[in-house]
């Protein structure tokens, strides 16, 4: 059983204040990000002020991520071996669109495990995928690494890239969210959904995680923490759902102990999906108490 | 006639025309005239109009004119507004002050032992008392009201300002040896409702302006959108829902800090969940509160302070919401201290430390920047005394080992709610086990403090002269604390 990403909280990587107080909102995952929200002339202290976030506050087991900046900015290799030397768990590469982007990042990150005697493969990553090539080639780059936790849609630069904008339907985000997810399964990862930016629209924000938590996303990026409650509650499975789950498994379990091949509850067979999906509703009831 | 005092009050007849004229004058200097104000006499105000009060300074201004030294300065709170009296302090015309808070330039310029008497900063409840035990005699009571008419008979409803509430004003109309009345808004007579009664008034002064209606409904009421507040917010109104305390008819106080007025939403959602209802909420009074008592969430407000033109507009409009006197509130000798009947109160702090006392009065460069307010008097009084307050503020703890400046003493305080936890009082041993009941993150206050410690490190301790600058005087009278000159 993977680790629940329901919310991934962004954190400006300049902010001191923020990052300290990051942890206190119950998110699943905290970004911080050195990436768009960092300003040409603040990336090397923002850079600096993160390895010392990470290298020095305790964040309780929360999965650190950080967006680095690209490869094809002079930023790029700097954020990386600074995460990594920081121990950072995730480096989340911004819009990825081939699966060599994937792969420059991971030599680098690899050289930089080495450097800081560090154990090679310590690192994971994640990739954002921001364009309509991207989108295409979504499997490959959800392959593309053993690092790799998850692939997440940008949806701002997407929908640019498409020649539209958000609606609050999100039909134009559609086709890409089921293409996204749909290799993410494929490869066996995490898929995250975009960012929400009216953080006081939160009937919009309930809607949107909705739809997404029902397309079959793992969960969202938050950018305030106000959304945090919100997400969780979408995913928060209900009682009924809970007891059935609890059903499952204790059958599963009693089929395995006395050694039957075939499991089955109130007369009906339940196979491995339905155990997965009992557990996985388990893990989400455990961490919504 | 014989001058003759009954407890400590001068009993006088009064000699005033039939259409009661007499009492109305154009200026303040024909008040003080008439009031015969002499060198070293107590004169009183109140705060009513926070940042927007204009009147503080033109009396004060108008004394300096006339030559008069040494008075004994004694309002029931002064804000940044007041850094003119500065100059009047330097040339000898202010020589003592009494007041609840204190901010801003006047603020530092006291701190920095620029009087030769320290000051004494006083509760709102104990200001009330030191008045009515005698402790404190009023020479004469210079009160600006929002509206009155030629008797005195005077109200916060008027057509330039509106303050609401005269609750600390009242206090002082009742006991001061002379009453001037300052308004903008003189009206026909009679002026009902009233705040003031005409009984104690002796002078009406006209002027063309008294306040500034920003200023007097200045940033009272924050709407906190801070997810730290709400966090705090949050788990707050979790700690009263969770205590035996809350069941129908409950009663609270909130402060007017961010994330104390923000429990009241939080608190106002899981009432409608229980079917739960308030009997009252007291004291500063904001527009969640008017809120709830609109939607029927609470049965009535006691007000001693309208923070907002909402609260200001509900006290003239509902026959629930009460104006109530800084006397009936929290005065400790008051036979019907509402306080003593409070389930609940929620309150700030700029500091708290493992003993749990309680600083709201100076920064951490040991500087007066607070106010003292209702904090003591509440927090004794209530059953369940809970401190709403962050962690840290920047690179400030909050949580410390020793605060500052005592203003409440810790066995007066039940529970702290801070973003990474709650500690509770061990004088209060029974609400642990119940709050850990109800799935709260209970903490040990030492591991606050130690939290804290480690997040932004040790500051260098404050240095501070032998000068005390003031003395902070318990709702009882006796002195809890000094503050001394910074270095």
């Amino acid at each position: 059983m993977g680790r629940l990403r329901r919310t991934m909280l962004y954190v400006p990587g300049n902010n001191a204040g923020m990052m300290a107080d990051a942890m206190i909102y119950g998110a699943d995952s905290i970004m911080f990000d050195l990436e768009d929200s960092i300003s040409l002339k603040e990336k090397d202290a923002a850079r600096h002020l993160v390895y010392q976030a990470v290298k020095n506050l305790d964040f309780g087991g929360v999965e650190l991520v950080c967006r680095v900046n690209g490869l094809d900015s002079p930023y790029g290799e700097n954020d990386i071996e600074a995460m990594v030397a920081a121990g950072i768990h995730v480096i989340r590469l911004p819009k990825t669109e081939t699966v060599e982007d994937i792969r420059a990042v991971e030599q680098l990150i690899a050289k930089y495990e080495v450097k800081h005697n560090i154990e090679v493969g310590t690192v994971k990553m994640m990739a954002a995928i921001e364009s309509a090539l991207g989108i295409i080639n979504a499997y490959s780059i959800a392959t593309a690494s053993n690092r790799l936790i998850g692939i997440a849609i940008g949806a701002e630069d997407y929908v640019t890239n498409l020649k539209t904008t958000r609606s609050a339907s999100g039909v134009e985000l559609l086709y890409a969210r089921s293409q996204l997810l749909n290799a993410a399964r494929a490869a066996g990862i995490a898929a995250l959904d975009t960012v929400f930016s009216d953080v006081d629209d939160s009937e919009g924000f309930t809607k949107e995680v909705k739809l997404i938590k029902q397309l079959g996303f793992d969960g969202k990026s938050v950018i305030n923490p106000r959304q945090i409650p919100i997400v969780h509650q979408v995913f928060k499975p209900t009682d009924s759902e809970i007891s059935h789950a609890q059903a499952v498994i204790k059958a599963s379990d009693e089929a395995e102990i006395k050694g039957l091949g075939v499991v089955s509850l109130n007369g009906k067979m339940i196979d491995k999906p339905i155990v997965e999906r009992a557990q996985r509703i388990i893990e989400l009831a455990k961490a919504s108490r | 006639m014989i001058e003759k005092r009954v407890h400590g009050k001068l009993i006088k007849p009064y000699e005033v025309n039939a259409d009661a004229s007499g009492k109305v004058l154009e200026n303040i200097k024909a008040a003080l005239k008439k009031a015969n104000l002499k060198d070293g006499m107590t004169i009183s105000f109140h705060h009513h109009f926070r940042e927007g009060d204009y009147v503080i300074n033109l009396v004060m201004d108008e004394i300096a004119k006339m030559g008069i030294k040494n008075l004994v300065l004694f309002p029931s709170s002064l804000g940044k507004v007041h850094e003119t009296l500065i100059e009047h302090i330097k040339s000898g015309v202010i020589s003592e002050i009494h007041t609840s808070g204190l901010r801003g330039p006047l603020a530092e310029f006291i701190s920095d032992g620029n009087m030769s008497k320290p000051i004494t900063i006083r509760s709102h409840g104990g200001r009330a008392r030191a008045i009515e035990a005698g402790e404190i005699k009023i020479d004469i009571a210079f009160l600006a009201v929002p509206r009155t008419d030629c008797m005195g008979n005077a109200s916060g409803n008027g057509s330039k300002t509106q303050c609401g509430s005269l609750g600390y004003a009242i206090v002082d109309s009742k006991h001061a040896d002379q009453v001037v009345l300052i308004t903008d808004d003189l009206c026909d007579y009679p002026n009902m409702p009233r705040s003031i009664v005409q009984d104690n008034v002796d002078m009406v002064v006209v002027l063309d302006a008294i306040g500034d209606p920003e200023g007097i409904a200045s940033g009272a009421t924050r709407y906190t959108k801070n997810p730290k507040e709400l966090k705090i917010a949050e788990l707050a109104s979790k700690v009263i829902t969770s205590l035996e305390y809350y069941k129908d008819g409950f009663s609270f106080q909130t402060g007017s800090g961010g994330a104390s007025l923000a429990v009241t939403r939080f608190l106002k959602d899981q009432m409608i969940k229980d079917g739960i209802k308030a009997s009252f909420a007291l004291g500063g009074i904001t527009k969640p509160m008017v809120d709830l008592l609109e939607e029927g969430y609470v049965d009535c407000l006691f007000d001693v302070q309208s923070f907002d033109l909402t609260s200001t507009a509900s006290m003239y409009r509902n026959e629930r919401h009460y104006e109530i006197s800084a006397s009936e509130y929290a005065n400790p000798s008051n036979k019907g201290c509402m306080a003593s009947m409070l389930d609940y109160v929620i309150l700030s702090a700029l500091e708290i430390d493992k003993d749990f006392n309680v600083n709201v009065m100076t920064g951490s460069d040991g500087v007066i920047m607070g106010a003292s307010g209702g904090h003591c008097d509440t927090a004794a009084s209530a059953k369940v005394t809970i401190i709403v307050a962050p962690l840290y503020r920047g690179r400030l703890a909050t949580v410390v080992d020793r605060v500052t400046t005592i203003i409440t003493p810790g066995d007066s305080i039940d529970v702290l709610v801070t973003e990474r936890g709650i500690a509770i009082n061990p004088l209060r041993t029974d609400l642990v086990e119940k709050l850990k009941k109800a799935n709260l993150p209970v903490v040990e206050m030492h591991e606050l403090v130690a939290l804290a410690k480690s997040i932004i490190g040790e500051p260098q301790p404050i240095e501070f002269d032998d000068m005390i600058v003031a003395n902070v005087e318990y709702r009882d009278g006796s002195i809890i604390d000094s503050i001394r000159k910074r270095k």
